[in-house]
């Protein structure tokens, strides 16, 4: 579903991804690990095309399609979906509204009907009921005023809503107590499916308790250094990213 | 970038159909001569059968105005206008000498109101609230609905020149009690030229069943609209009203020097709410509506309040402040305005508020958003008088820009003559956020739409004082106003 | 109009009359200079409530027959020290003016570290005419304020501050002018330069104190350049008597990566109107333009600045703090401009007045002017009274109501006061806090240590 070849990508000028090479397939759980400055954030953002991450070199290839040209919004459309790190608040734009919105949109790219006041009511009432979630989180405006888990909440809320094929989580688990990550992780295992590819971004193991992946990837200094299963997370929890060229923190 | 050249196409293919409201009614109208003069006072006048003591106000007014400089202080360029090149009066023919049945409105008006959305027939809407509806078609008014249901509970709403032949006492006590025909050049000549408007009376204790709305329409070419509004509450009544404004595209510009007077008793309250959607004129800033307004409110008695909203998204020149004198103890005054600026459009606006009476408070809430190449420019007044113990004012103004070829600017005046009066006045500028775009966009909403959806944002606390509708309305208007500002 | 005209034409016909003695008139671009300013005085005229900047200031009437230049005798008033500002003042350098003449006995020159030349404009006019021809000669007369203009034809003093490229002074330097102390009203238009070279730094300390009781109409005009990269410090501490006109123009020129700091203290005036202008000219540059007045009686203070971000990272801040008692009345009119181009300008402006009587009076007009899109701007503006809660507060805990309503007052000040980023300078305006309000205070000491 998603392979990565070579990819280069700047900054600000800065070089920060340096050839990185990756093939998710769809129904794979992967999981990035890397230290702060790895590259891990800007390889989320180069993926969904945010404005100032440019890619110099190589390709992102998505379900056959390269993605780098493409506008952000079109390759939300076409599946590809970005749990923020820090979620943006929205004054006054209501959650329930911006939902509806973002399912209208992607449904018009793929060329299905429009949801009306109706439907939409019905659909977003199911889905937070199926993911635990408070009902005036839906009232309130995007983000505003949200706790750390609300936020992260409200993001796989979106992530369910929108049904995107590729989810790229990015350090889903910061800022978020036990319980929060609980919630927000079994919101996660609940989409996990055949048809879907799910890349997680993460600092620490402690989020792959719960999110348990298919492979491993460590990124370091802007590459990928190693690839494994899911023991080597474990590994990396107990030596840290010392033997990858960064000093303890 | 592809995403700006792909916006910038788009909106190439809008442009065309944007401004919905600009077609032409094709109907005879009966017109005064071209021009300005004594005589077309004195027409104006006859034509409307009025009192002696009218005319002579008309002339005073209008031989003061022949010695009023055109005022300069203002930040939007425009050529001087030439007074003379223009229609005063302009009617439809078949209205004949005033306002009639609804049964006897021109078939072609009526399908005009239809057209625009606004309905001139006796009918619930959904909300179960109805909604009396004054249309004011150029110079005169056309029809005027739920009038007898209203004068079941005391209400008078009517055309202003009907008022002046059904009850002159009071329009002659307060037409021109709060704006004198010596405020300002416009208004001045407002006072000698008006030709209708609406006229609303409550009395005392009467909270008015409907919300009362007039809805101004410029059709016929070269001719300017002045036209009279005068609410007067009486003692603890409540009424909300509505105007709306929309004008043919044309590539002259036409002036609307309108004046509004709202006067409140003690525990009075009159809500305005405007949603102001005249021709901009086209893209490249060739032709529409001059709309230099003069609104002013009196909170005469104590506990009386006058809230003004305002959303302002059309006019290639809009002008105006609309203003609370608080001058009953306690009394209240909110503005609440919204104005959208996109292509060559400019806007000078805000409000003052002068505080006379002890314990008086007002309320500024301003966002303004400037796209394209337009100007826009918050005024305001908050004074302070020595007797305005205890006042309070809080003013936020807060402007957004959107692309870099706009100015956005604010300029407050704050007179304090009292030490115990608190004035809090806060103002921000400061682009559109790119991390909320690029959130928004993230989730599948294209760029303009993800902009709108900010704007709106932006702008809820303001669209939150607006009744439910015009809310609505007012929310597809922001969308569409900001239409090809990305580019 | 005729009204203008007739406040006008006194000052013309004052020039006509001393223009011969005026100091340099032996250079003939000086003289065309100072016609320029005439004639550009003659056109625009005095201002009048009219005029949008003096929208809340009235100028009082000034007769010139009574108001004349100050002579040589007018300086040698008997002076017996400078009262001390700074805490080790003791070799301060400083030029020292009374009635606006130089006083080389009760000046201090002689710690002048190298690189700087600090003298006084007459002198400057001898030893290097060419530098201030350099400095105020442009191709036109770029003065737009008629009292700017006057002050070009009329300069009869004022002091040329220069600081070579890369020399750095932590010490503030001082420039003192002791008025009042004439037989008759003396009318001053006193011209500064102060220019900074590349990469140097220096702290100016301008004191204006009213010592005696006499009237005077001060119109100064300070020209500023700070060079890339160079850092300049300048306080001004106004104590002028009840008598005084002080008005004061400062034009100041931010180069990249540069900073420009001013606070501007008052107390007391007839009428003080202080005008800065800063044109933000290079990447990086940087002001702050701050200050605090406290007025009582019927003194009247205004404040106005106007600053130009005309390129690109360029960052300003204004903090006003004002106390009005009695009937006095404070004016504080600030603009920013962000011109088209300046993106990432960050422009924050507050003004804050506490009003201590009925019969006082603020206003303000903090406006924004902005046409480039990437930009952080704000500004606040509020008026109000002491804070009744706060008050009760303190009260309830044994503080004497006198001793509460100063300490409020000052907690109020020293929201700007923190503006000031040289500690001596903040310490000795603290003192001068203290000294204006009455009695039962809590001791500078105790209170910039809280």
């Amino acid at each position: 579903m998603l392979e990565i070849k070579n990819l280069h990508a700047t900054v600000g000028g800065k070089e920060i991804l340096k050839g990185i090479n990756l093939t998710v397939n769809a129904g794979e759980v992967h999981a990035i690990m890397g230290p702060n400055g790895s590259g891990k954030s800007t390889l989320s953002y180069v993926i969904s095309g945010k404005d100032g991450y440019e890619v110099t070199e190589g390709q992102i290839l998505y379900n056959g399609i390269d993605l780098t040209e493409m506008e952000p919004e079109i390759r939300a459309a076409e599946g590809v979906f970005l749990a923020f790190q820090y979620p943006v608040e929205i004054p006054g734009v209501p959650n329930v509204t911006f939902l509806k919105e973002a399912v209208n949109a992607v449904r018009r790219h793929r060329g299905e009907d429009e949801l009306d006041a109706m439907q939409f009511v019905k659909m977003i009432k199911a889905k937070t009921e199926e993911l635990g979630i408070a009902k005036d989180m839906l009232k309130r405006a995007v983000n505003v005023g949200f706790s750390g888990g609300e936020k992260k909440r409200n993001e796989i809320l979106q992530m369910a809503v929108l049904n995107p094929k590729l989810a790229v989580l990015d350090e889903t688990d910061s800022g978020l107590d036990i319980d929060a990550l609980k919630i927000v992780s079994d919101g996660v295992n609940q989409l996990r499916s055949d048809e879907r590819a799910i890349l997680v971004i993460t600092h620490y193991q402690r989020l792959l308790d719960h999110i348990v992946p298919d492979f491993v990837h460590v990124l370091a200094h802007g590459k990928i250094q190693r690839s494994g299963g899911k023991e080597l997370a474990f590994e990396l929890e107990e030596k840290g990213y010392a033997e990858y060229g960064v000093a303890a923190e | 970038m592809s995403g700006k050249a792909q916006t910038i196409e788009k909106v190439r293919e809008f442009t065309d159909e944007k401004y919905k409201f600009g077609f032409v009614t094709d109907i005879e109208t009966e017109s005064a001569p071209k021009g300005l003069s004594e005589d077309i006072v004195r027409f104006i006048s006859a034509k409307k059968d009025e009192p002696e003591w009218l005319l002579e106000s008309r002339l005073k007014a209008y031989r003061h105005w022949l010695t009023m400089p055109d005022p300069e202080w203002q930040k939007p360029n425009f050529p001087p206008i030439d007074y003379q090149g223009s229609y005063y009066y302009s009617a439809p023919k078949s209205v004949g000498d005033g306002p009639q049945s609804l049964d006897e409105v021109d078939p072609e008006i009526l399908k005009t109101y239809e057209k625009l959305g606004i309905p001139l027939f006796e009918q619930e809407r959904l909300s179960g609230i109805p909604i009396a509806v004054d249309a004011v078609f150029d110079s005169v008014s056309v029809a005027t609905t739920f009038k007898a249901k209203l004068e079941e509970s005391g209400v008078i709403f009517c055309p202003i020149s009907e008022a002046i032949q059904r009850c002159p006492e009071l329009v002659k006590k307060y037409m021109g009690s709060v704006v004198p025909y010596t405020d300002n050049k416009h208004a001045c000549l407002n006072s000698a030229v008006f030709t209708d408007g609406s006229f609303v009376y409550i009395p005392k204790g009467v909270k008015c069943p409907m919300e009362l709305s007039t809805y101004f329409r410029i059709n016929a070419e070269n001719t300017g609209q002045f036209e009279r509004t005068l609410i007067i509450a009486e003692e603890g009544s409540y009424v909300s009203y509505l105007e709306g404004c929309t004008a043919p595209m044309r590539d002259e510009n036409q002036l609307h020097a309108a004046i509004v007077e709202l006067i409140t008793m003690d525990d009075a309250e009159i809500k305005y709410s405007t949603v102001q959607n005249w021709y901009p004129g086209d893209a490249e800033g060739k032709g529409g509506i001059y709309n230099f307004v003069t609104k002013r409110g009196l909170c005469k008695g104590k506990n009386s309040k006058i809230s003004w909203t305002q959303v302002e998204t059309g006019s290639a020149i809009t002008w105006k402040y609309p203003s609370c004198i608080l001058q009953g103890d306690n009394s209240v005054g909110e503005f609440y305005s919204i104005a959208i600026t996109n292509n060559y459009q400019q806007a000078d606006t805000g409000t003052k508020m002068i505080h006379l009476g002890k314990n008086t408070t007002s309320r500024i809430i301003s966002k303004g958003i400037s796209a394209g190449k337009s100007d826009q420019m918050y005024r305001g007044l908050v004074r302070m008088g020595p007797k305005a113990v205890g006042a309070r004012n809080y003013t936020q103004c807060d402007s957004l820009l959107v692309g870099d070829q706009c100015g956005a600017h604010t300029v407050p005046y704050i007179e304090t003559k009292n030490k115990s009066a608190v004035v809090e006045h806060e103002a921000t500028t400061s682009k559109i956020n790119e991390e909320q775009l690029f959130y928004l966009r993230q989730r599948g909403i294209p760029t303009e739409k993800a902009i709108a959806l900010v704007v709106n944002g932006f702008c809820r606390e303001v669209l939150q004082q607006l009744p439910m509708e015009f809310a609505v309305e007012a929310q597809k208007l922001v969308e569409i106003s900001l239409e090809g500002s990305v580019g | 109009m005729v009204m203008q005209m007739n406040a006008t034409q006194p000052f013309v016909d004052q020039f006509d009359d001393v223009q011969s003695r005026l100091p340099g008139s032996k250079l003939p671009w000086l003289e065309a200079f100072r016609k320029a300013g005439i004639e550009k005085f003659s056109t625009i005229g005095v201002p009048t409530i009219k005029t949008e900047a003096w929208k809340y200031t009235r100028l009082p009437n000034i007769d010139c027959k009574e108001f004349r230049s100050a002579n040589w005798e007018n300086g040698q008033v008997a002076v017996n020290a400078v009262a001390e500002f700074l805490s080790d003042a003791l070799n301060q350098i400083r030029l020292v003016y009374v009635n606006g003449i130089i006083r080389p006995d009760l000046s201090n020159l002689t710690n002048l570290p190298d690189g700087i030349s600090f003298e006084p404009l007459t002198q400057a006019l001898e030893s290097d005419p060419e530098f201030i021809e350099s400095q105020l000669c442009t191709e036109e007369l770029k003065y737009d304020q008629g009292f700017s203009a006057l002050n070009a034809a009329m300069m009869e003093s004022g002091t040329i501050f220069r600081v070579a490229k890369g020399v750095q002074v932590k010490e503030p330097i001082e420039i003192v002018h002791m008025n009042g102390v004439a037989d008759a009203p003396i009318i001053g238009h006193p011209h500064n330069v102060f220019v900074l070279e590349a990469g140097s730094q220096a702290t100016l300390v301008m004191r204006h104190a009213g010592i005696g009781t006499s009237a005077y109409f001060n119109n100064a005009v300070t020209e500023i350049v700070v060079g890339d990269s160079a850092i300049l410090k300048h306080y001004t501490l106004q104590t002028d008597c009840m008598e005084a006109i002080h008005l004061s123009t400062v034009n100041v020129r931010v180069g990249k990566d540069a900073t420009y700091e001013t606070f501007n203290f008052a107390i007391g005036g007839r009428l003080s109107r202080t005008e800065t202008r800063v044109r933000l000219e290079g990447r990086g540059a940087h002001c702050n333009l701050s200050g605090a007045y406290m007025m009582r009686g019927r003194e009247h203070c205004d404040n106005i600045t106007i600053v130009d971000h005309l390129v690109p990272d360029t960052t300003a801040r204004e903090v006003f703090k004002g106390v009005l008692d009695d009937e006095a009345r404070g004016v504080f009119q600030g603009k920013l401009i962000v011109h088209k181009y300046a993106q990432r300008t960050n422009g924050h402006q507050l003004s804050r007045a506490l009003l201590l009587s009925d019969r006082a009076e603020m206003d303000a007009k903090p406006e924004l002017e902005i046409y480039a899109d990437d930009v952080k701007c704000s500004h606040g503006a509020t008026t109000g009274q002491i804070d009744e809660n706060a008050l009760f507060y303190l009260r309830s805990r044994g503080v004497p109501e006198a001793l509460a309503r100063n300490l409020l007052i000052q907690s109020f000040i020293a929201e700007a006061l923190e503006e000031i980023s040289d500690e001596k300078v903040r310490e000795a305006i603290a003192g001068l806090v203290v000294h204006w309000l009455p009695a039962d205070c809590f001791s500078v000491d105790e209170w910039v240590q809280a």
